[in-house]
Order: structure tokens, then C-alpha cells, then sequence
């Protein structure tokens, strides 16, 4: 049977290749799926450590991390689009004043 | 056991190749393989419930949206400075910078997470997975954040709509 370290470990690998996607990549969009990686990630260790505690907590937090990703999603993508239109770009190298 | 390294190898791959795409629509769909794989290793959890919300929720209703916008703006490729030949990971100058914060967290959680004791590491007998005792908890304990995250739905929802409206002003 995998242990609880097993699953921290797995939600670590995830983690840091969502942080990774974050630093490395320069598409506003693959940023924001990195992001959600790394949401995942936490879902994944906190399902485990609900499990492992025997509470229905860590599943419960699991869908409110869900909605937040889900407004987060929505809002992040109008904001996407409205930089799409006004530079024609999807690097954030592009974004750099805060008024056009 | 097998089936956690099944999930998990096919979970990490997808992530990496959602990094590694240069196409964002192929990035999106890589993205819903390793929430496919994550829903597996909900149900190795015991929490078949989370793993079904995490399937419709996550891979049918907001990936779908990313796809959507992707296929909206209709601009596929990544555009830098740098050649469009050169593959993003092997750009040079800051990004590598990501790629070995990257490479430190994940050594730094791993020594962390070996280094205790190994007792601690196995499941107990008694897991929560009926859907019965989530509601109840859900609807009783928290009950207040449920209600907060109705509101937060609301603002999300009036935000997006107000931030993607175009201005009249701006093209008249």
C-alpha cells in the first residue's frame, strides 16, 4: 500500500513543475495552467492527509480550493483577453506599464 | 501499489508536457490527461466523490473554458525575443532560473518528507468517503465558507464580465 509520504511526495513532484511552468514559460495561458497545477498539487496533498487523519476536512477544504480555482480561472482568462486586446501579445514580457 | 505508480508517472508526465508544449491547446489537453490520472489516485484515496467532482468540475468545465479562450485569441505560438526555433525550456538568460527553483523545491520537500520518522506514513483503517457525511459536514460545519464562496462566485462572475466587455469608447 502506498504510505502518506508517497502521496506528499507525488503533490511535491507537481508542485514544483507548476512553479517551474510559472518561471520558465512566457504564455500568459501556460501560466495560468501552471497555476492550476500547483492548485492540483494541494488538492492532492490535502486529500491524503484527510485520508490519513480519517476526517472528511481535507476533501471538504478540496472543493473550496476547487471554486477559488474556478473564479480564478474565469477572472484570470477576462484579464487575458483584455491585455490580448490591447497588445495583440500573450507574453507578460510585453505588460510592462500599468497604464496605455 | 501499482496502480499509484500507474496514476502518479502518468500525472507527472502530463505536467511535464503541459510545460514542455509550445501549443497551448495541446498544453490544455495534456493538462486534462493528468487531472484524468489525479481523479485515479482520488479514488486510491477513498474519496470517489472528489475524484468525480474533480473530472466534471475541473476537467470538463474549466479546462474547457481555457480551451475555449485559447481557440478565442487564436495566437498558438509563444512569441519572444528568442528565436522561434529555440524550444522554450532551453531558452537561455532568467528562465533557467525557474527551471532550478523548480529542481530545489522539489529536492528540499522531498529531504523534508524522507527524514521523519516512517511510522507515520501509513494509512489508518477509518476513512471518510460517503457523500452523505461530506453534505453533513459540508452543510453544518461549514457551512458559513459555503455561503462565502456563493458571494465569491458572484463577484467572480460580475468581474470577468466587466473586465472582458469591450470599451465603447475604445473603438468607435
Amino acid at each position: 500500500m502506498p504510505t502518506l509520504n508517497d502521496y506528499l511526495v507525488l503533490s511535491a513532484i507537481l508542485f514544483a513543475i507548476g512553479t517551474a511552468g510559472v518561471f520558465v514559460r512566457r504564455n500568459l495561458i501556460t501560466i495560468l495552467l501552471s497555476i492550476e497545477i500547483m492548485l492540483n498539487a494541494v488538492n492532492l496533498s490535502f486529500v491524503a492527509f484527510g485520508r490519513s487523519l480519517g476526517t472528511a476536512d481535507g476533501q471538504i477544504i478540496v472543493f473550496f480550493v476547487m471554486t477559488v480555482a474556478a473564479a480564478e480561472a474565469a477572472v484570470g482568462l477576462a484579464i487575458v483577453i483584455g491585455l490580448f486586446r490591447h497588445r495583440e501579445s500573450l507574453n507578460p514580457d510585453t505588460f510592462t506599464s500599468l497604464k496605455w | 501499489m501499482t496502480l499509484f505508480y500507474l496514476f502518479g508517472a502518468v500525472a507527472v508526465i502530463a505536467s511535464l508536457l503541459v510545460i514542455a508544449q509550445r501549443n497551448p491547446i495541446y498544453s490544455v489537453l495534456l493538462l486534462i490527461a493528468s487531472f484524468g490520472a489525479l481523479s485515479g489516485l482520488y479514488v486510491l484515496l477513498d474519496a470517489p466523490f472528489v475524484a468525480v467532482t474533480q473530472i466534471i468540475v475541473y476537467a470538463g468545465a474549466i479546462m474547457v473554458l481555457f480551451l475555449f479562450v485559447v481557440m478565442l485569441l487564436n495566437a498558438p505560438h509563444e512569441e519572444t525575443e528568442h528565436d522561434e526555433k529555440v524550444h522554450p525550456l532551453r531558452r537561455p538568460g532568467p528562465m533557467r532560473f525557474g527551471a532550478a527553483l523548480a529542481v530545489a523545491l522539489v529536492v528540499e520537500l522531498i529531504w523534508a518528507l524522507t527524514r521523519g520518522t516512517s511510522e507515520a506514513g501509513a494509512f489508518g483503517e477509518t476513512a471518510v468517503s460517503s457523500v452523505r457525511a461530506l453534505g453533513r459536514s459540508l452543510f453544518t460545519d461549514y457551512a458559513f465558507a459555503f455561503e462565502v464562496t456563493s458571494v465569491l462566485i458572484l463577484v467572480a462572475m460580475v468581474g470577468a464580465v466587466v473586465l472582458a466587455k469591450r470599451d465603447p469608447r475604445a473603438h468607435s
